[in-house]
């Protein structure tokens, strides 16, 4: 089973503000808030650990979230953010240049 | 409220620093009639200073970061400082004049994601901009930059600043603007030196002269509604504050000093001294400004203004009071509605008295060709 790899992308600002992440994509001006679980996976983006560890460690043991359930939100985050040009997806560990 | 709105307002509710202005230089190499600014260094921060400050500022929360001057490309490690506020993942926004932006420049600042750069264009006419910057060639140089930075498909704001040698000069510069496409804005404040200095008030434009900006469509599309007298104030209203200076927003001079925004020089700590959140957090002037209320006003509190007024505390401030009117946005605010304000009344007047200080000796302007 192949895994999949998320990174976030260079072109974004972020900054926590009252538990919630505001990220905007400085190419486009887009701004997102990100939720609690939204921002653990977001943290969590550094291009190497893949997103099924991610979803295992820091979703389901945090929040109480069944694995399958947390995998498809975790998926679904995963594909909006990356159409934003906010986060890189990739089946291979990203290089660490690339991975902030 | 979009999104965007909301945040703001919990950051403003929290206290929290969410926008910042940092002049990084007050050089610059053009001497705008009506700056504010001395351009002498007086011991501006080093390279890993503002480094320190930087990592200050996103530990404390603040998201949108505006580098400015002075002429921010004056100081070699400029884009040291944009890359480095980049890698803390600040939304970066610079202002400048752009005579200093050549491609490669333009190009670097779009591969560091900068958000937005706002430049100076004071005319469409070329002596007219070179006259106000006392820079030969400014203008052609800045429209250059313009284009590289457009080119690299980076968003560009015109600021132009209105005052009496660019009056009527509005329009053509916001077709400039157009014709390059890029955006527009258009500000007719003209603020009193740091130190104090007054003189360059004169070069404010007639109040008269407001009336056709704000009734000018291509200016404020909404004008029916931006030109309504003022609804009653209501209890909200008066419990209010005057803007988000001191509250989501600061500035940070060159030197360190922080003050609750560019346009209030009310000294409240410096950076080289103190942590930046200890100031923000502590200094009894930010508290003090942070805690003015609508309904605290000396003059303000029983116009009919008052709920839509600019009023701006900073140039309050320098008038004498924090806690008392503007007569800039007195005016605005008169010439916006037609509606006397309570300062006015006060004072007897059926218009605002405008600045009446010692007009500075004025630079040679051409005349318009029309009137030539």
């Amino acid at each position: 089973m192949s895994e999949t790899y998320i990174a976030r992308s260079s072109g974004i600002a972020a900054r926590m503000l009252a538990g919630e992440m505001m990220v905007m994509n400085s190419m486009d001006s887009t701004f997102f808030t990100l939720n609690e679980v939204g921002t653990a996976i977001w943290q969590a983006a550094d291009g190497r650990t893949p997103l099924r560890e991610i979803v295992r460690a820091r979703i389901c043991e945090q929040f109480d979230i069944n694995a399958e359930e947390a995998q498809a939100d975790a998926d679904r985050f995963v594909t909006e953010l990356s159409s934003h040009g906010i986060l890189l997806v990739s089946d291979h560990p990203f290089a660490e240049e690339s991975a902030r | 409220m979009t999104l965007m709105a909301e945040m703001g307002q919990r950051a403003f509710n929290l206290g929290v620093p969410l926008a910042i202005h940092l002049d990084v230089t007050y050089r610059c190499n053009e001497r705008c009639v009506h700056c504010y600014l001395d351009h002498d260094d007086h011991g501006e921060m080093t390279t890993a200073e503002i480094k320190g400050v930087l990592e200050q500022l996103a530990e404390a929360g603040v998201f949108f970061l505006t580098f400015s001057g002075g002429e921010v490309f004056m100081r070699r490690d400029f884009l040291e400082l944009v890359e480095y506020a980049r890698r803390l993942l600040f939304v970066v926004k610079i202002k400048t004049n752009g005579v200093m932006i050549g491609e490669a420049e333009a190009q670097r600042i779009r591969e560091l994601a900068v958000d937005t750069v706002q430049i100076s264009v004071y005319s469409h006419r070329p002596e007219i901009h070179d006259a106000i910057t006392k820079l030969p060639h400014s203008f052609e140089r800045t429209i250059k930059a313009i284009r590289f930075l457009r080119d690299q498909g980076l968003r560009v704001t015109i600021a132009n600043v209105l005052m009496t040698p660019n009056l009527s000069d509005q329009d053509g510069v916001q077709k400039l603007a157009a014709e390059l496409g890029v955006h527009y804005t258009l500000d007719p404040t003209i603020t009193p030196m740091m130190d104090g200095d007054t003189s360059v008030l004169a070069l404010r434009i007639p109040g008269e002269e407001l009336k056709g900006v704000f009734e000018n469509p291509a200016l404020v599309p909404n004008q029916e509604e931006f030109c309504a007298p003022p609804p009653p104030p209501t209890a909200e209203d008066l419990e209010g504050y005057s803007c988000s200076a001191g509250h989501s927003f600061c500035y940070i001079s060159p030197y360190g000093d922080v003050f609750p925004c560019v346009q209030f020089p009310l000294p409240t700590g410096n950076v080289r001294q103190q942590k930046f959140l200890d100031i923000w957090n502590l200094s009894p002037q930010m508290n003090e400004v942070r805690a003015i209320q609508a309904k605290d006003l000396t003059t303000c509190s029983s116009c009919s203004h008052v709920s839509s007024c600019t009023r701006c505390p900073g140039l309050a401030y320098v008038e004498g009071s924090m806690r008392g009117p503007s007569t800039a946005d007195c005016e605005k605010s008169f010439y916006r509605t037609g509606v006397p304000t309570a300062n006015m009344l006060q004072q007897g007047l059926s218009k605002p008295r405008g600045f009446s200080g010692n007009p500075v000796p004025l630079i040679q302007i051409r005349p318009m060709p029309a009137l030539a």
